[in-house]
């Protein structure tokens, strides 16, 4: 857990009044089980409590806050004026309030009727800070019938080994593959099956809305012990080190490639020169990268390396050349 | 973290968090409000050295900050008879959340509802939100609803200021790169609302300069974000409604048009699965029937396939194809034909 690097001091306090109220109804809880469960290192709680130790209502020892971890379980008293949290700050009811209306919106979510049930709750404790959450709102994902997804969850839940029937429109396939499914994860607007790939014997992530058929299968799923979840902190894309590094030049019109590919860098090129980005970005398969040139129709092109501008010109050539030989309408 | 290990001298963030605290406590425990003076004999990192005006001005920056994270200290007069001297306190019916109970289920979709931001900056007031919470209960963490992870991400270098804004309703500038413009434009809008949508975030805002509303999407705007006046400085119109108001900017609705094309076989997937119909031509090809919305989006989307995917109807479809194929050709030094 990373340590809360030059955390101010009132964003410490905060984090000290919520920490209270936690610690005094779980007297007696493991040191070590607490810090993790606080998003702390040991090391942070243990400073955390001999602060504690030193304020008061007053400075009697009889008035000072009691802290006491003496062999790893923590006990904290005397602090009864600090026993229940602060109310909810606008942007801790403004998270979970839009994490919840974002949930109800889930597909097939068996569980709409507790969503609403905390949200009518949560609306009613949070008071004034729940009123500007009606201004942020998210859809999490979107594709993927909810057919699908419940069937996926269903598959998760049982431990069932699922076949997939699967488009990647980027190579223009349709593979079939068995996958243990792990977890069904909705991000950057879609959402994903991720699962172990009998066919790539790795983990994979597959786009919901590009599964053709996903059929259980009368197997168990359990996923083997080297199937591990990918980190999604960076997003869904996961360059690899054999990757080829492609310099595109993206002309005004073309610049949202960069904001929905991961690039490498982005560099702004000045209106002077015709404004729009250089990029560059990393790539196993030039085949999607070539696809996406002949859409962009000469608002971007490839600047290195040469053999993809060949690739790409052509492509194009033979693209235009089934028009040219079924006749010039 | 020497510092604070019993012998060394505590650092200066470590005084002041005890003396914030030390305040908070003396005054929720107080049952009467308390003057200047008293206060600084009860929370002893004031200082007794310290002069009177160096004492004020730290406890005006103290007060000032605890209001800050939501702490309701009020001033209230000592005696109705002397009302010239303030008194301050805080009460525990306006600091403390209300008592609330969660059922089980309840307490999991929150739990899920706060790591929706898990991966956002938004984290560290999610998690702390549901600590809140979950404070009064001791029921352990059922986890994630089996097997789904919705996931909130804030990328944009932007999010952070215009999330601000938009939950105080205080004007902003900023420099905005439209898609089809080469340089950025400087903006002063009311943002309104805030949208996640397809993926990307939104700020649906009345553009003061244009005097109409404008939907800016948050990944376009390039420097500094600057706010402008105070908080509450204007109104969001009542039948405001965030999403239909960035759909409708991002995705105008386009009404349907059939299109027939010829689709190699064994490819042109995607295509296949909206298809009306798919007929077999002959070994190479097949003839696939389908509806389309936006001409330019479906041209761009069509010459992605290359030679694998030829439109037969409509003609302006063929000519929005043959368009961008021509146009790759000649960016990448291929003749004109």
């Amino acid at each position: 857990m990373p340590p809360v690097p030059q955390e101010t001091a009132t964003a410490r306090l905060a984090r000290l009044l919520t920490m209270v109220p936690w610690l005094v109804n779980r007297q007696g809880i493991d040191l070590a089980q607490a810090a993790e469960d606080l998003g702390v290192t040991t090391g942070q709680l243990e400073a955390d409590l001999r602060l504690l130790f030193l304020c008061g209502y007053g400075q009697l020892p009889d008035e000072l806050i009691e802290a006491d971890w003496e062999g790893g379980r923590v006990f904290v008293g005397n602090a009864d004026s600090i026993a229940r949290p602060l109310r909810l700050g606008v942007d801790e009811a403004v998270t979970l309030i839009v994490g919840l209306r974002a949930l109800r919106e889930v597909p097939g979510l068996d569980e709409r009727d507790a969503v609403d049930r905390a949200l009518a709750k949560l609306e009613s404790a949070a008071g004034d800070a729940a009123a500007p959450a009606s201004r942020v709102r998210a859809e999490v994902a979107e594709g993927g019938s909810p057919e699908l997804l419940a069937r996926a969850r269903q598959a998760i839940a049982d431990r069932r080994r699922i076949h997939l029937r699967y488009v990647v429109p980027a190579r223009d396939e349709a593979t079939e593959r068995d996958v243990d499914p792990m977890r069904v994860v909705g991000i950057d607007g879609q959402w994903y099956l991720e699962g172990w790939c009998h066919r790539a014997e790795d983990t994979r992530l597959f786009r919901m809305d590009r599964v053709e058929q996903l059929t259980v299968l009368d197997v168990d799923g359990t996923p083997p012990p080297e199937a591990s979840e990918r980190d999604l902190s960076e997003g869904t894309f996961r360059p690899a080190p054999d990757d080829v590094v492609v310099t595109l030049r993206l002309l005004p019109g073309a610049t949202w490639v960069s904001d929905y590919y991961p690039v490498d860098s982005v560099q702004e090129v000045p209106a002077a020169d015709g404004g729009g980005q250089v990029v560059t970005l990393r790539t196993a398969d030039t085949a999607w990268l070539r696809r996406l040139l002949w859409r962009l129709g000469g608002r971007g092109h490839v600047i290195e390396p040469a053999d993809v501008v060949a690739e790409v010109r052509e492509g194009a050539h033979a693209a235009l050349a089934t028009y040219g030989r079924t006749g010039e309408r | 973290m020497s510092s604070e290990s019993g012998g060394g001298a505590p650092s200066a963030a470590q005084v002041k968090t005890e003396r914030l605290l030390n305040l908070v406590l003396v005054l929720l425990y107080t049952r009467r409000p308390l003057s200047k003076a008293q206060i600084r004999q009860l929370v002893p990192q004031y200082g007794t050295n310290a002069s009177t005006e160096a004492f004020e001005r730290m406890f005006e920056r103290d007060k000032d900050e605890l209001r800050e994270l939501g702490i309701p200290l009020v001033t209230e007069d000592i005696d109705v008879l002397w009302d010239d001297e303030p008194g301050y306190r805080i009460h525990q019916r306006d600091y403390a959340l209300p008592d609330i109970e969660f059922e089980p289920d309840e307490l999991a979709v929150l739990g899920l509802a706060s790591r929706t931001w898990a991966q956002a900056s938004l984290a560290g007031p999610a998690a702390q939100a549901l600590r809140k919470l979950r404070a009064a209960g001791v029921e352990r963490d059922v986890g994630a609803l089996i097997g789904i992870e919705p996931r909130l991400r804030t990328t944009e270098p932007a999010f952070d200021a215009v999330k601000d804004a938009v939950l105080r309703r205080v004007r902003l500038r900023f420099d905005y790169r439209r898609a089809e413009a080469p340089e950025a434009t400087s903006r002063r809008v009311e943002p309104w609302s805030l949208v996640s949508w397809h993926g990307h975030w939104y700020l649906n805002a009345y553009d003061e300069d244009r005097a109409a509303p404008r939907v800016f999407r948050l990944s376009r705007i390039t420097g500094p974000v600057r706010t402008a006046g105070a908080p509450g400085a204007f109104e969001v119109p009542a039948d405001h409604e965030p999403e239909v108001m960035t759909r409708t900017a991002a995705a105008p609705a386009a009404q349907p048009s059939p299109a027939v094309l010829r689709v190699r076989q064994g490819t042109g997937h995607a295509l296949r699965r909206r298809a009306r119909t798919v007929g077999d031509v002959d070994d190479v090809w097949s003839l696939v029937d389908l509806d389309y919305g936006d001409l330019d989006a479906f041209a761009e989307e069509v010459a992605g396939y290359g030679a694998d995917v030829v439109v037969e109807q409509p003609r302006e479809l063929v000519d929005a194809v043959l368009g961008r194929l021509r146009g790759a050709l000649t960016a990448h030094g291929g003749g004109e034909r």
